[in-house]
Formats: C-alpha cells, structure tokens, sequence
C-alpha cells in the first residue's frame, strides 16, 4: 500500500499539472454546492520542475585558465576564489537562471569553470564576463608636447599612421579604477539626462585632489577601455574624492558601466582555452528526441516482457513504471541535473531494472519446473536471485563512481543518473515487484501455470 | 544441453579474429579522435534558406585566412565546419564571414584547447585502468568463500579478461567506422566504454554467480561440466536482458536525434558483445585455467 501511495505521490510531483487540473475542477464543483462553500479549497500542488543541462536547454560551458605567474605561491587559492567572486558577480548581471561558477585544479593548472544556461548572446556574456573595464584619469599635456606629437603623425606613412597610437593630448596619471569604491547611476536635475557618480577610497581621493588642484583651469579626461569618455574642465580643487562623469551614454548603457565597474577588477588576468556552446533551438530539439526515443524504448521493453513473461510481465511492466515515476521523482527532487548523455543513462538504468526482473523471473521459472510450489518458487527466486542482482549492479555502481570522479558536466549527468537508477531499481525490482507477486497468486494458479509462461506438463515431480 | 565451454576453442578463435581485425585497424588507419580529445574548434549551422555549396563556404573561409578547415554537411540545412583552436573573436569572424554568404543560425561551438585534450587523455586511460582494478578487487572480495577447485581472483581475471574484450572490440570497430565513416573518439565514446565494462561485468557475474552456487550444491562431475551446466542455465536470462537493453538504445538510436546516435551504436555493440563474452568467454577461460593447473600438477606427480 505504502509503494502505491508514494508512486501516486511521486507521479504527481512528476506531473503536477494532472493534480492541479482535477483540483481545479472539483473546487469548481465543490463551490455550486452551497454546504460546502464554507470549507477551504483544495490547495494546487507544489510545482517543481527539471532541471536541465546545457545541452538540452541550450547555453554555453566556459573554461578559464588563470595566470598565476605573478601571485605568490601561498596565495593562488586566495587570488582564484578572488577571481571566481569577481566572475560571479559579472555573470550575475545577465540575469542567468543559477548561473555556475566555480574553480577547478589540475594539477597546477588553475581554472574557473563557467557555465550559463539558456544565454541568448553568448557572444556577449563572453566578452563581458572577460573584459574588465578599465577606468583611467588623465591630464593634459602641455602645448609644446602636443605639437610635437601631431607633427610626428603628419610626418608618417599612411601605413604607419594606422598603428600610431601615441595619444596628443592628454597623459595617464596615478588615478586609476583600482582607487573606485563604488559607482552610482545619477541623473542630472535640471536636464534629466542619466550620469555616473564616482566615489574614490582614501587614497584615491587624496590623488583626485592632487590631480585637480594641479589642474585647475585645464581639462582633466576620464578614459573608459582606452578611450575619453568625458573631458570636464576643472574649476577648483576638489576634495571628498567624489566625482561625477556625464557623457552622451543612454540609461542602458550608464547602468551598465555602473555594474562592470562596481564588480570590480580581476585580481590576476584569465584566458579563455576551453569553450562549449549549445544554441536553445538544438537543445529543445534533443531534448524532445530524447524523451521520444526514450518513451518508444520503455514501450518496446513493456511488450517484450508481457510477450515473454506473461503475468510476472505484466506485474513486471507495473513495477516498471512505478520505478521510472519514482526516479523521476527523485531527479526533481535532488534535482539532478538532466543532460543528453544522462537521459541515455536513465534509459539504460530501466533496461538494467527490468534485468533484476528478467533474473528473478528466470529463477522462479526453474522453481517451478523443478516443482516447487508457486509461492516457495517466487521466494526462492527472489533469494537466489538476490546475489547476482546485488553484485552485478553493485560492480555498475563502481563504474559510475569511476565516471563522475573523469567527469565533465555532461558525464557527471550521465553516471548520476545512472547510479541513482540503479538503486532505486534494485528497491523496485526486490520490494515492488515480489509485493505485486504475492499479491495476486492465489492456490488456483498453480493449474494455470502458462501465466508464467511454464508448461504444466511434465514439471511436476510426483 | 549446449555444449559451449566444449568447444570453447572456436568462441576463442573468433574473439581473437574480431580483436585482431580491430587492432589491425588502430594500427593502419588509428583513432579517430574527436576535438575532446585532440583540441580545435567546431561548429555547427544550420542554412536559413538554402545551404550553399561547400566549395563556396570553403573559398570564403580561405579568404578570411582560415585554411585548414574541414566541412561536413549534415541533414537537410546543417554543416559542420572543424578548425584549429580558435580564439573567440575568429570565430565571430568565421560567422561573420558566413553571414555574408547567407542567413545561419548557430546551433552549436566547440572550442577545446590543446592542453584540455591532453589530460583528458591521460585522464581517461587513468578511468578505465581504475575501473578494472576495482572490478577485480570487487570480484575476488565476492567470490572470496569459493576457492575450490578455482582461487577466488581468478574469476576477478577472468572478468577482466572478458572485459577487455568487451572494450576492444568496439573500438576496433569505431577505429574502422571512423575511417570510413568519420565516427569520432569523443568524451561520449569513453562514457559509453565505461558503461559497457559495467554492462558487461553484470553479465559476468551473474554466470559465475551460478557456478558459485552450483559448485556448493556439487552439481556436475567436473568443473567443466559444473561451468556448462551454469552457462545453460543463465543463458535465457543474458540474452533476454541484453534484448531488452538493445531495444531501448534500439529506440534512442533511431530517434535519439544525431548527436546521439554513435553512441548508442557503440552501446550496442558494447552490450552484443558483453553478452557475447560473458555466455562463450568468461566461463571458459576458468576451465582453461583450470585445465592447465590440472596439468601442471599431473607432470609433478609424474615427475616425482
């Protein structure tokens, strides 16, 4: 009874939607009722939902590789949590349902595993998650200096003009976006038009009052990715180290530099070696094959076992789906994360369930023929069966600990699934499966041995 | 009755031909390992409208200065273009290049870096290898109350034995589907070769669980006869599992969809011939074992 209650359960958390629409409906009915308006309606069922992989709901799996090279030796796992808190904070603002990001060692190779689930511009979340922005302060050079540059320019070929980059007018200073201690998106009062307050550490402002005392008068440029995004001219020395940049940027983009700035500089530089990229169009696509193929298979093997089995088929094909609605219930409720390969693996695991199944019957079959009566037979089919069925998947169950220990992202789905079926396969095959036995034999039975596909004749010892 | 570890000197010489066919293949014409493996980059596209010759993706693709590219089309609209490990903006590049001939939409990228492939190499050899010390280990550990007539590790040997030739003929035959056919080694592969060992190994043990049994019930005279007896008696249940797994993978291989499809052939074919080795193989390299140790204790006692 407990096994039929919790597949009835499982199916639902499966399924929420079957739930829901008959509670819908009854709360309807109950409601034209007036006595029973009064009593609270049925509550809907609580909605979870799988959790799919890259490769079934499309994303992109991204691995970095760090320099450490100028780290000191005690402090590179310090520097990568660093750098996996400053990623983490950048991918946060795509917006990205459970965004992963963690580090992985090998060896002494140093990495940052990203992965982004259902990113439409993979492009972008590249370039964003990579490119810190670079904020710079920068004052004017003098005249003289400036001439010289331009004429330096005009004397050059046109071929070297293009890879000239020395800048004519202004130089860096010590003021950099290291010194930020946050940004803020403000708008003008008077002309509503978005800009980006700064404000600066101790240090930082201590160097912003430097730089404008020294530059009153003169325009001191703020240079974003290289390029001069505002050249304000200073009026008097400013101190507080708070400053504001208005540019000709739209809200959108304002906020954007605000959320690149405020999360921050990566503490060492990363490179990108290693790139997976599944668009959402392929991934529904699989996703769907998938599930066909793996609802045509479960079917093939239903018919194959009534075919063959005849009533422990049947009572087979029932635990069968019982396993398969509890499994499911388990990947919700774990959740495991449900990939191409580990869809592959759970179909192989029902193949692996039935096999527990196939032993037990094959026993029992042989008890029978040897002459045993029906119920000594299924007990001792199910004892002696025990052993192989244990051994055997316990040795599966050493190949996947093997495999999520190799794994990728999409083996690990793969050997979970698999092992996670296993074992509830063996609960199913043992419990379930010898409860619907006993269950339905009755002493009639034992004249009508064909259910279980054994001739009567000639089997019975005496 | 059938009378297979009798005649167990044909299913030898047959799984010795099939590995031989397959290690003639490695040797001639290798592996053909996909980008997990050997690094580089690939990616796949489907056409909008119509897809264009290959000859002329190709020229573009030279024009922007990527040469060493090769294209394979796939289903009606798709193609497949592999490269080197390229860098992310060659490859908004590539697409870029792409768009000018037509409308794309990109369906998947692949980039994997030389170094990643490397040690997903050794990393892979390192599983496998860890896999069937473990399965001997767990073998020798359950078998450990039957030591008579054989010692308990042999039948950890012998399954691993079956094993190994389980996994060798597969990639014999994707080393040869591969040359032909451009089947790849990839992560997927050595997911599949791991899950036919633990297949296979099932398979395994359930005969030797039987032989267990039957030795300590004292049925047949000899060992031989006990091992034929107990391959008799399991053989309904190994064929009718592995049917009933070949018809799943059967269904996810028709309609899996493409990405899938290799690897539920290689399962297949893994599980073929897992049942293969665990009905004619295993058992019988306990007798022949057996037989030799019978030997070899008769030339003492001659001897003395």
């Amino acid at each position: 009874m407990a096994i039929f209650l919790l597949a009835i359960f499982s199916g639902f958390v499966d399924y929420p939607k079957a739930w829901n629409k008959s509670v819908d409906w009854l709360n309807a009915k109950k409601n034209t009722i007036s006595a029973f308006k009064g009593l609270p309606n049925v509550p809907q069922f609580f909605n979870l939902s799988f959790r799919l992989g890259l490769d079934l709901q499309g994303g992109t799996h991204l691995v970095y590789e760090a320099d450490l090279s100028n780290i000191e030796k005690g402090k590179y796992s310090e520097s990568m949590q660093g750098v996996r808190d400053v990623i983490e904070r950048r991918v946060n603002l795509f917006g990205v349902t459970e965004p992963l990001v963690q580090v992985d060692t090998v060896g002494s190779h140093y990495r940052l595993i990203v992965e982004l689930a259902g990113v439409k511009d993979i492009h972008q979340a590249i370039a964003m998650i990579g490119e810190t922005p670079s904020l710079d302060f920068r004052e004017e050079k003098t005249q003289e200096e400036t001439n010289a540059i331009i004429e330096k320019f005009k004397s050059l070929s046109q071929e070297e003009q293009k890879t000239f980059n020395e800048d004519p007018y202004f130089k860096p200073t010590a003021l950099t976006g290291k010194y930020l201690k946050s940004a803020t998106l403000q708008f003008d009062p008077n002309t509503n038009k978005p800009s980006i307050g700064l404000e600066f550490n101790a240090e930082g402002a201590k160097l912003f009052e430097e730089i404008t005392l020294k530059n009153v008068g003169k325009r001191v440029a703020i240079y974003l990715d290289g390029s001069p995004i505002s050249t304000p001219v200073v009026q008097e020395a400013i101190s507080g180290g708070k400053a504001q940049i208005t540019g000709t940027f739209t809200i959108q983009e304002a906020k954007q530099l605000v959320q690149r700035m405020n999360a921050g500089a990566l503490p060492v530089p990363i490179k990108l070696i290693n790139q997976q990229s599944i668009g959402a169009s392929l991934g529904e696509k699989s996703l769907n094959q998938s599930l066909f193929a793996g609802l045509i298979g479960i079917l093939a093997v239903a018919a194959f076992m009534i075919a063959w089995y005849r009533l422990p088929g049947i009572l087979a094909v029932l635990s069968l789906l019982i396993y398969t609605v509890i499994t499911l219930f388990v990947f919700k409720l774990i959740p495991v994360t449900l990939t191409l390969a580990g869809i592959a693996g759970f179909v192989l695991s029902v193949g692996m369930a039935v096999d527990a199944n196939i032993l037990i019957f094959e026993r029992t079959k042989e008890e029978l023929r040897w002459g045993k009566s029906l119920g000594g037979a299924i007990d001792e089919g199910f004892k002696r069966a025990w052993t192989s069925i244990r051994d055997s998947n316990f040795s599966s169950l050493i190949t996947c600990a093997v495999l999520f220990w190799l794994g990728t992202s999409i083996i690990k789905g793969f050997a979970f699934t698999l092992a996670i079926g296993i074992l509830i396969s063996m609960f199913s095959a043992v419990f379930v499966t010898k409860n619907f036995l006993k269950l339905v034999i009755s002493e009639k039975m034992e004249e009508r041995l064909w259910l279980f596909g054994v001739k009567k004749t000639a089997n019975k010892k005496d | 009755m059938l009378n297979i570890v009798g005649k167990r000197k044909i299913f030898y010489g047959f799984s010795l031909a099939l590995i031989g066919a397959g290690i003639f293949s490695i040797i001639f014409w290798g592996l053909h390992f996909g980008i997990d493996f050997k690094g580089g980059s690939l990616i796949e596209i489907d056409w909008t409208e119509n897809r264009p010759e290959i000859s002329v993706v190709k020229d573009k693709l030279t024009s922007l200065d990527f040469k060493d590219v090769t294209i394979q089309p796939i289903g009606d609209k798709g193609m497949i273009l592999r490269l080197g490990d390229i860098s992310e903006e060659n490859h908004q590049k590539i697409l870029a290049g792409l768009r000018e001939i037509g409308q794309i939409e990109e369906k998947r990228f692949d980039s994997v870096g030389p170094i990643i492939g490397e040690e997903l190499k050794q990393r892979t050899y390192g599983a496998i290898l860890m896999v069937l010390f473990l399965i001997i280990v767990y073998i020798a550990f359950a078998f450990r109350k039957v030591s008579r007539p054989v010692a308990s590790w042999k039948y950890g040997f012998a399954a691993v034995i079956a094993l190994l030739h389980d996994v060798f003929i597969p990639t014999g035959i994707f080393s040869i589907l591969g040359h032909y056919l451009g089947a790849e080694i990839d992560l997927l592969f050595v997911t599949g070769l791991l899950t036919i060992l633990g297949f296979s190994v099932h398979d395994t043990i359930v005969v030797f669980d039987r032989i267990r049994e039957n030795l300590r019930k004292g049925v047949g005279k000899t060992f031989e006869e006990t091992a034929n007896i107990s391959i008799n008696q399991t053989m309904t249940r190994s064929i009718n599992t592995s049917l009933t797994v070949i018809l799943t993978l059967f269904a996810i291989y028709i309609f899996g969809g493409e990405n899938i499809r290799y690897f539920a052939l290689l399962l297949m074919i893994g599980i073929f011939f897992g049942t293969y080795s665990s009905i004619f193989v295993a058992s019988s390299l306990l007798v022949t074992s057996e037989v030799w140790r019978q030997k070899r204790i008769a030339k003492k006692i001659n001897n003395r």
